[in-house]
């Protein structure tokens, strides 16, 4: 029922004044069985349906969502694709996601906006420059482009940057990486919900999911809002309403849930064609095709539920925007929003069946870093549900190494903002 | 700026304070015994109401350890005592 889109579809639509188009996805209601069930219509959970159906050839599938698909945290970020991470499990796992992202306007003929526009995390003192070289050399031996920029060509790249002899902090260079960027986030969730609609997949909006039905150690389905579904694969990508869904079934998590708050100020013209993450006030900044600057920070560290953000947390990411763009005092802020993000003691995300029960796999603990992973968490996540066996990107991700104590300690290794 | 009551010194804002972790926790005895899954426990299982939580908050500016229970979607805070006052 979809239609493929291209110039000649757009050309042939301006002519019949735009009439023909199509819902890009179906609205599904929830048939009584399923092969597959994923709780949770964000990007993560389109995208296992996707890889589910593209990949395994598993199209009897369902993607519930309680609210609207990508209505939660794949529609809250700061949107910015990177894989400048330290630890070799990790460059495996977000290069991965970078690699996929990089071929997904075709792969779903959708167009997510992929703007790989490079990303510096700038550094202001000898010896930040110094873990940065370290960080730099750790991508480069993973396999990753990233290099060691200095402060000149770092400085060109950020005409507006403060650098005044009385700035806070000057910028003496950094970690390059030129395959980061941005990506359009609504389309990466419509692309994928339109893509694996179009393969089979139903995907149920506004189906609570309030209880798992396990029977002696399996599951059995999901009791909803919609009524029961039975499936004996169940997956869960929830980010910060996972520990609630599964801990009826005994499954425990590392997680605690807290906001995190993005900005988006009123648009002008283009000033700012990189990401750019300032180590001195941890504010992180990007421009949109739109022209707006989108920002964020650190997290509100109050434990919450509640998509909102607090104010000394707004004020300490809007300090640190001006310090860095001092030029930025003048714009007004057009929407400020908070996601609940599950943030575990590593910052590592948690991939992998969930101990004691049979058939429910998990996919949360991305924390604030889970759009840049969206086609890795998919992809990663399809191939458990489909074999019931970890692929070997995902293998170190599982929840046994928190007993095993091999954390991959992201928070540390790469020293940014998580 | 929301207000924490510190049970000690009274209200104060927020950013006065630092979350410690979830109350209720009990360190698993004799350490000789205790398993890796049962020390992983304890280390790391969080339940992340969505709800009403029992805290323990630590007041920066005066070193109280102390129990709060808010609510995590409201931010509303009902109660809050010293850990000696506490029944768990």
């Amino acid at each position: 029922m979809t239609t493929r889109y291209s110039s000649l579809a757009l050309l042939r639509e301006g002519f019949r004044g735009h009439r023909g188009w199509r819902p890009a996805w179906a609205k599904a209601t929830p048939q009584p069985a399923y092969d597959a069930v994923i709780i949770g219509g964000g990007g993560h959970g389109l995208a296992t349906a996707y890889y589910l159906a593209k990949n395994h050839g598993i199209r009897r599938v369902a993607v519930l969502e309680k609210g609207w698909i990508g209505g939660g945290n794949t529609g809250r970020n700061t949107t910015a694709v990177r894989s400048n991470y330290f630890y070799p499990e990790s460059v495996a796992l977000y290069d991965l996601a970078l690699r996929l992202y990089e071929g997904l306007s075709r792969e779903l003929n959708f167009n997510v906006m992929l703007s790989q526009r490079g990303m510096l995390i700038a550094a202001h003192t000898p010896a930040q420059m110094e873990i940065c070289a370290r960080i730099a050399n750790a991508m480069m031996l993973n396999g990753v482009d990233g290099e060691l920029m200095g402060p000149k060509e770092a400085i060109a790249r950020l005409p507006l940057l403060n650098q005044t002899a009385d700035a806070r902090y000057h910028c003496l260079g950094g970690i390059w990486q030129g395959r980061a960027g941005i990506a359009r986030h609504d389309a990466v969730a419509w692309g994928y919900a339109r893509a694996a609609s179009a393969l089979g997949v139903d995907i149920i909006e506004n189906c609570a999911v309030t209880d798992l039905r396990i029977e002696n150690g399996s599951v059995k389905g999901v009791a909803t809002s919609l009524g029961e579904i039975r499936t004996e694969r169940l997956a869960v990508a929830a980010a910060g309403a996972t520990p609630g869904l599964v801990a009826g079934a005994g499954v425990h998590l590392p997680i605690h849930t807290y906001a995190l708050q993005a900005f988006v100020s009123e648009p002008v013209k283009p000033c700012l064609d990189t990401v750019l993450l300032y180590l001195g006030t941890g504010t992180y900044v990007s421009q949109s095709d739109k022209g707006e600057l989108v920002f964020g920070g650190g997290l509100d560290r109050v434990p919450t539920h509640g998509q909102k953000g607090n104010l000394p947390a707004q004020e300490k990411v809007v300090a640190g925007l001006l310090e860095m763009f001092p030029a930025f005092a003048q714009l007004k802020l057009l929407r400020q929003w908070a996601g609940v993000v599950d943030v575990v003691p590593d910052s590592s995300p948690v991939i992998g069946p969930a101990p004691g029960v049979e058939g429910l796999y998990l996919n949360c603990g991305w924390g604030t870093g889970g759009f840049k992973a969206i086609p890795a968490g998919g992809w990663l996540l399809a191939h458990l549900l489909a074999t019931g066996q970890h692929h070997e990107i995902s293998r170190p991700f599982d929840l046994d190494r928190f007993i095993k104590g091999r954390l991959i300690d992201e928070a540390a290794g790469a020293g940014i903002s998580h | 700026m929301q207000i924490f009551p510190c049970p000690f010194c009274g209200p104060r804002e927020e950013h006065e304070f630092l979350f410690a972790a979830e109350a209720g926790k009990v360190r698993p005895e004799p350490a000789a015994k205790v398993s890796d899954e049962e020390w992983a426990a304890y280390l790391y299982h969080n339940d992340a109401p969505k709800g009403i939580a029992r805290e323990i908050w630590y007041h920066q500016t005066c070193g109280t350890y102390f129990l709060m229970t808010r609510d995590t979607v409201t931010r509303d805070v009902k109660d809050s005592r010293f850990l000696s006052e506490a029944s768990t």
